[in-house]
C-alpha cells in the first residue's frame, strides 16, 4: 500500500487531555505531525455531529479525548461521552466509516507519555488503510 | 462582516525554530475575514502587545488570532490585551504553535503546514465568535452551617467574628457533636468539655449567630450567592422563650428508663430531657414518641411542674424557607454499628463495648460520674481488652478504609484507665499503629512506657463468656505466640462511617458522595473544603475520618472561603455557559436529566399577557458551569454552549476540508 500522511482531527477535553497534549510538548515528546487539535470545555461537549463533519470534510480519522472516569472537571461529562460512543460507531459503521477510524479514550493531565503514543500509534494504525476517500 | 487579525509568534526560538513563521503569517493573510497578519519575536512581551494594539486600531480589526503557546497559558494575558484595545475579551482565539506544534515536531514541510492548519483552525473559530459578558450575581450575606459539632460550630463562630450572619442548623436537641461525649482529648488530655463548652457558649451568645437545633434541611434550591433553603424546626414541645433551663421537669417525668443517646445507651433519660447537663441551648426537648402525654392522652406532669409555663403540648413543626449565601456542611460521622457483623459477640456480652460508650463510662459527667463500671454487675474492671480497626480496614465485614483516630483514642483510653484503676491492665490488640500527628508519636509512647499498655500486634480470633469475665483468644504476631486473656471488660474501637442519611443530604444539596457516603471534597488536594458545587464548603468528620485538629482546621478553613465570597457584594458569572434557544426547545428533558450540575429546569414559557404558551429549558446561569453535555444532547439544537456553540466548532472543522 502507499504511504499517505492520514489528516487526524484530535477533539480533546479542555482540563485533561488538552493539558496532557501540553505536557507532552513541554516534555518535547516526539509524534507525527498529522493530528490537528480541537479544544473542547468537555468530552461531554463532543456532539456526534462533530464526528461526522470531521469525516465528511475529509479527515481520515477521529480521537476523542476526556479526562479518566471520575476525574472529570465537570464530575461526570465523561460518563456521558462514554455512553454516546458506542451509539457513534455503529452510526459510523452504517455509513460505511470502520471502527479503526474512530477512538475514544482517555488521557490524564499528567499522561503526556500516553498523547503521544496514542496518536503515533492511530497514525500508524490509519496508514494501514487507505484514504478515507469521500463520505456518502 | 468580521475583521480578523493573525498575531504569529516566535517564542524566541521556542516557535521559530522548528515553524516557518513568516510563511504562517504570510498563509494566514488570505484566510476568510482576515484583515491584518504579521509576525512577531514575543507576541506576549509589551511590544508585541502593542503590536496588536496598533492593528486592532489601525485596521478597524474586531476580533483577533494569537499564534503562540498555549491558551492555557496566556489566553487571559491576549484577553486582557484585547480589552485594553477596546475589543471584547471572548473575541480572541489562539492558535497553539509551541506545546502542540514546534515542541513536538522537528523542521519539517509538514510542521509549518500543520501550523497553517491550526491557524485556520482558530481563524474560522473566532470569525464565529461572538461578544460574551460577565453576569453580575449578587451575593447575600448570610451563612447557613449544617451540623453542629465542633466544625460547624467553629465555622458558624468563625464566620461571625468575620461579620457575617450564620444560621446554625443542628439534628438534635443540642449543639457539640461528638466531642461533648468524651472526657479528655488526645494528644493533649485537655478536658473535652474545658475546650469546647465556651465555645458552645458563644455560639449562642453572639447576636450574629442563630441557633437551630432540633431542626433539619429539607430543601435547597438557588445557586452560590442565593440559595433558598428551607430549614424544619421540630416542635420542642418546650417555649424556649419561657423556660430558664431550671430542670424541674427533667426530674418529675414519670416516662423513665428510656436508653441516652448521648451516654450511647449506657445511661438513661425520660421523655423530656436535655442530652447533657451543660446543653447548647439549655432547654429541654419532649420526646414524643415515649411521652405518656402524646402516647396516651394524659399526663401534664412537666407542664404542671414548670414554674414558668414553658411546656406547650401544641406546639408543631415550623417550617421556612430562608435566603443564603453560601452552605458550609459540617454533620460529622455514625459510629460503626458492629452489631451487624456480629463478631465480637456485641449486643449479646453487656461486658462488651464500643469505645463511644467506654468514652461515657469515663466521662466525669457520664451516667456513672466517671467511675468505669462494666455495665453488667457495676463492678470495676481490672483488667480492660481494646481491639482496634473494629469495621476499619476490614472489606469483609466493614470498609477498607483506615478511621484514623482510633489508634489515638485507644491510647487515650488506656492511659486514662490507669489513671482512674491504678491497679488495672489493658492490652491493645492492633493491626498497626497510625500516629501521625504533632505529638502523637509520643502520645502513644504514654501509653505503651509510662502506663504499661500491652500492645499486642495481631487480630482477635475468639472471644467468648466464661463465669463473669470474657475470655478473649488471639495472636501475637511479634513473637508468634497466641494469647489468651481473661478480660472483665472489652472495648471495640469502632470505626467512623458516614452519617447514616448522608446520602440524602447530599441528594438535596446537589453534591456527590463517595462510594460508602462521604461527602466528596471539589479538589482532594487542592480544594479540601470547597465541593464541586459553587458556594458549598465542607468541614470535619463528614469529608472523611477525621481528628479534632483537622476538624478544626477545616472549619476555619470553609469559613474562610465564605467570608471570602461574602467580601464581594456581587461575583462575576462565567460567561461561556450554556442557555437554551427556548422557541425550538421541545421541553423534552433530555438536557434536565444530563447536566451534571443539575442546572437546567424546565419552565412555563408565557406570552406577554402572562399566559402559558409553552414548555421549555431554561438554565440557571449561576450553576451551570459550561461543560457542554447539554448542548451535545439536545436533539434540536437548542441547548447551546457560549463560546463553543456547535456552529463554531463545525467551522474549525470543515476551515480544513480539501
Ligand atoms: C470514641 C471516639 C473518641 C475520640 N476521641 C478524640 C480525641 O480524643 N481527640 C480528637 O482529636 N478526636 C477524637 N475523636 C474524633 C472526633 O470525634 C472527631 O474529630 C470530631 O467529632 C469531628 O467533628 P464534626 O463536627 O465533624 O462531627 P460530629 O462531632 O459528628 O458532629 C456532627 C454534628 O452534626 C449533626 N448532624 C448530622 N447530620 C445532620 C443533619 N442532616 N442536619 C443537622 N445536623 C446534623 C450531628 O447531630 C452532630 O451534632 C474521637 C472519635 C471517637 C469515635
Ligand atoms: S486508626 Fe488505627 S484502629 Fe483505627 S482503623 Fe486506622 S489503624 Fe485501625
Ligand atoms: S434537550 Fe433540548 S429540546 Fe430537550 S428540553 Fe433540553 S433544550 Fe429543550
Ligand atoms: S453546560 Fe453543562 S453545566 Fe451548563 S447547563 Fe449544560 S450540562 Fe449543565
Amino acid at each position: 500500500m502507499s504511504e499517505y500522511n492520514p489528516k487526524i482531527l484530535a477533539v480533546l477535553c479542555n482540563w485533561c487531555s488538552y493539558a496532557g497534549a501540553d505536557l507532552a510538548g513541554s516534555s518535547r515528546m516526539h509524534y507525527p505531525t498529522n493530528v490537528r487539535i480541537l479544544r473542547v470545555p468537555c468530552s461531554g461537549r463532543v456532539d456526534p455531529m462533530f464526528v461526522l463533519k470531521a469525516f465528511k470534510s475529509g479527515f481520515d480519522g477521529v480521537i476523542v479525548l476526556g479526562c479518566h472516569p471520575g476525574d472529570c472537571h465537570y464530575a461526570k461529562g465523561n460518563y456521558y461521552t462514554r455512553r454516546r460512543i458506542p451509539l457513534l460507531k455503529n452510526l459510523l459503521a452504517n455509513l460505511g466509516v470502520p471502527e479503526e477510524r474512530f477512538h475514544f479514550e482517555w488521557v490524564s493531565a499528567s499522561e503526556g507519555a500516553r498523547f503521544a503514543e496514542l496518536v503515533t500509534e492511530f497514525t500508524a494504525a490509519l496508514k494501514e488503510l487507505p484514504p478515507m476517500g469521500k463520505m456518502i | 462582516m468580521a475583521r480578523i487579525g493573525v498575531f504569529v509568534c516566535h517564542c524566541g526560538t521556542n516557535i521559530a525554530k522548528s515553524v516557518d513563521v513568516e510563511r504562517v503569517a504570510e498563509a494566514a493573510k488570505s484566510f476568510p475575514h482576515v484583515k491584518f497578519a504579521v509576525d512577531y519575536k514575543y507576541m506576549c512581551s509589551e511590544p508585541g502587545q502593542n503590536i496588536i494594539k496598533e492593528a486592532v486600531k489601525e485596521h478597524k480589526l474586531d476580533r483577533i488570532v494569537v499564534a503562540s503557546c498555549s491558551p492555557r497559558l496566556h489566553e487571559p494575558t491576549f484577553q486582557k490585551c484585547a480589552e485594553s484595545a477596546g475589543l471584547n475579551p471572548y473575541m480572541v482565539e489562539m492558535a497553539n504553535l509551541r506545546e502542540q506544534c514546534s515542541w513536538v515536531h522537528d523542521k519539517t514541510e509538514e510542521t509549518t503546514e500543520k501550523a497553517i492548519d491550526l491557524v485556520k483552525m482558530a481563524v474560522a473559530k473566532v470569525a464565529k465568535d461572538a461578544p460574551l459578558t460577565r453576569g453580575e450575581i449578587p451575593v447575600t450575606k448570610r451563612a447557613l452551617v449544617i451540623g453542629g459539632g465542633i466544625a460547624g460550630i467553629e465555622a458558624a463562630l468563625t464566620i461571625a467574628d468575620c461579620g457575617y450572619e450564620v444560621v446554625l442548623v443542628e439534628r438534635t436537641p443540642s449543639i457539640g457533636g461528638h466531642m461533648a461525649m468524651y472526657d479528655k482529648t488526645f494528644p493533649t488530655l485537655d478536658c473535652s468539655a474545658c475546650i469546647l463548652t465556651p465555645k458552645m457558649v458563644d455560639c449562642a451568645a453572639d447576636p450574629r449567630i442563630e441557633l437551630r437545633t432540633y431542626s433539619e434541611v429539607e430543601k435547597v434550591e438557588g445557586f452560590v450567592g442565593n440559595f433558598d433553603v428551607t430549614i424544619r424546626q421540630r416542635a420542642k414541645s418546650v417555649d424556649k422563650t419561657k423556660c430558664t433551663g431550671c430542670g424541674a421537669c427533667l426530674e418529675k417525668c414519670p416516662s423513665k428508663g428510656i436508653p441516652s443517646e448521648f451516654d450511647a445507651g449506657m445511661g438513661t433519660r425520660c421523655s423530656i430531657y436535655r442530652p447533657f447537663p451543660q446543653a447548647v441551648p439549655n432547654v429541654p426537648v419532649i420526646d414524643r414518641e415515649t411521652c405518656k402525654m402524646f402516647k396516651e392522652g394524659k399526663c401534664g406532669v412537666c407542664s404542671k411542674i414548670c414554674p414558668t409555663g414553658a411546656i406547650d403540648y401544641t406546639q408543631e413543626d415550623v417550617v421556612t424557607t430562608e435566603k443564603f449565601g453560601a452552605i458550609v456542611v459540617a454533620t460529622g460521622f455514625d459510629l460503626w454499628d458492629h452489631k451487624l457483623c456480629g463478631e465480637y459477640g456485641y449486643g449479646r456480652y453487656p461486658d462488651v463495648i464500643t469505645s463511644l460508650q467506654y468514652e461515657r463510662l469515663m466521662n466525669a459527667s457520664g451516667p456513672t460520674g466517671g467511675k468505669i463500671k462494666r455495665p453488667s454487675d457495676g463492678k470495676e474492671p481490672k483488667n480492660i481488652v481494646f481491639i482496634c480497626c473494629v469495621g476499619s480496614r476490614d472489606a469483609e465485614h466493614g470498609f477498607t478504609y483506615c478511621s484514623k483516630v482510633c489508634c489515638m483514642y485507644i491510647a487515650k483510653q488506656a492511659i486514662l484507665t490507669k489513671d482512674k484503676i491504678h491497679d488495672s491492665e489493658s492490652h491493645v490488640f492492633y493491626m498497626d499503629i497510625r500516629s501521625n500527628g504533632k505529638g502523637y508519636e509520643e502520645f502513644i509512647g504514654m501509653a505503651t512506657c509510662n502506663c504499661g499498655t500491652n500492645y499486642m500486634r495481631g487480630r482477635v480470633s475468639k472471644l467468648y463468656p466464661k463465669g463473669d469475665k470474657i475470655v478473649v483468644k488471639g495472636n501475637d504476631t511479634l513473637i508468634g505466640k497466641p494469647v489468651e486473656i481473661e478480660a472483665d471488660l472489652v472495648v471495640l474501637a469502632t470505626g467512623m462511617q458516614p452519617v447514616h442519611d448522608s446520602v440524602d443530604l447530599a441528594r438535596k444539596l446537589g453534591v456527590s458522595t463517595d462510594k460508602y457516603g462521604w461527602l466528596t471534597e471539589a479538589h482532594p488536594k487542592l480544594k479540601p473544603v470547597s465541593m464541586l458545587t459553587d458556594g458549598i464548603y465542607l468541614a470535619g468528620a463528614c469529608r472523611y475520618p477525621a481528628d479534632i485538629p483537622d476538624t478544626v482546621a477545616q472549619a476555619a478553613g470553609a469559613a474562610g472561603k465564605v467570608a471570602g465570597l461574602f467580601a464581594k457584594d456581587s461575583i462575576k458569572s462565567e460567561p461561556m455557559i450554556a442557555y437554551i434557544d427556548q422557541n425550538s426547545c421541545a421541553a423534552c428533558g433530555l438536557c434536565v436529566s444530563v447536566c451534571p450540575f443539575g442546572a437546567i429546569e424546565i419552565e412555563d414559557v408565557k406570552d406577554k399577557r402572562g399566559n402559558v404558551i409553552k414548555q421549555a429549558a431554561r438554565v440557571n446561569e449561576g450553576v451551570c458551569k459550561g461543560c457542554g453535555t447539554c448542548a451535545a444532547s439536545c436533539r434540536s439544537l437548542s441547548a447551546r454552549l457560549r463560546g463553543f456553540e456547535g456552529s463554531q466548532i463545525l467551522n474549525e472543522i470543515e476551515a480544513l476540508a480539501e
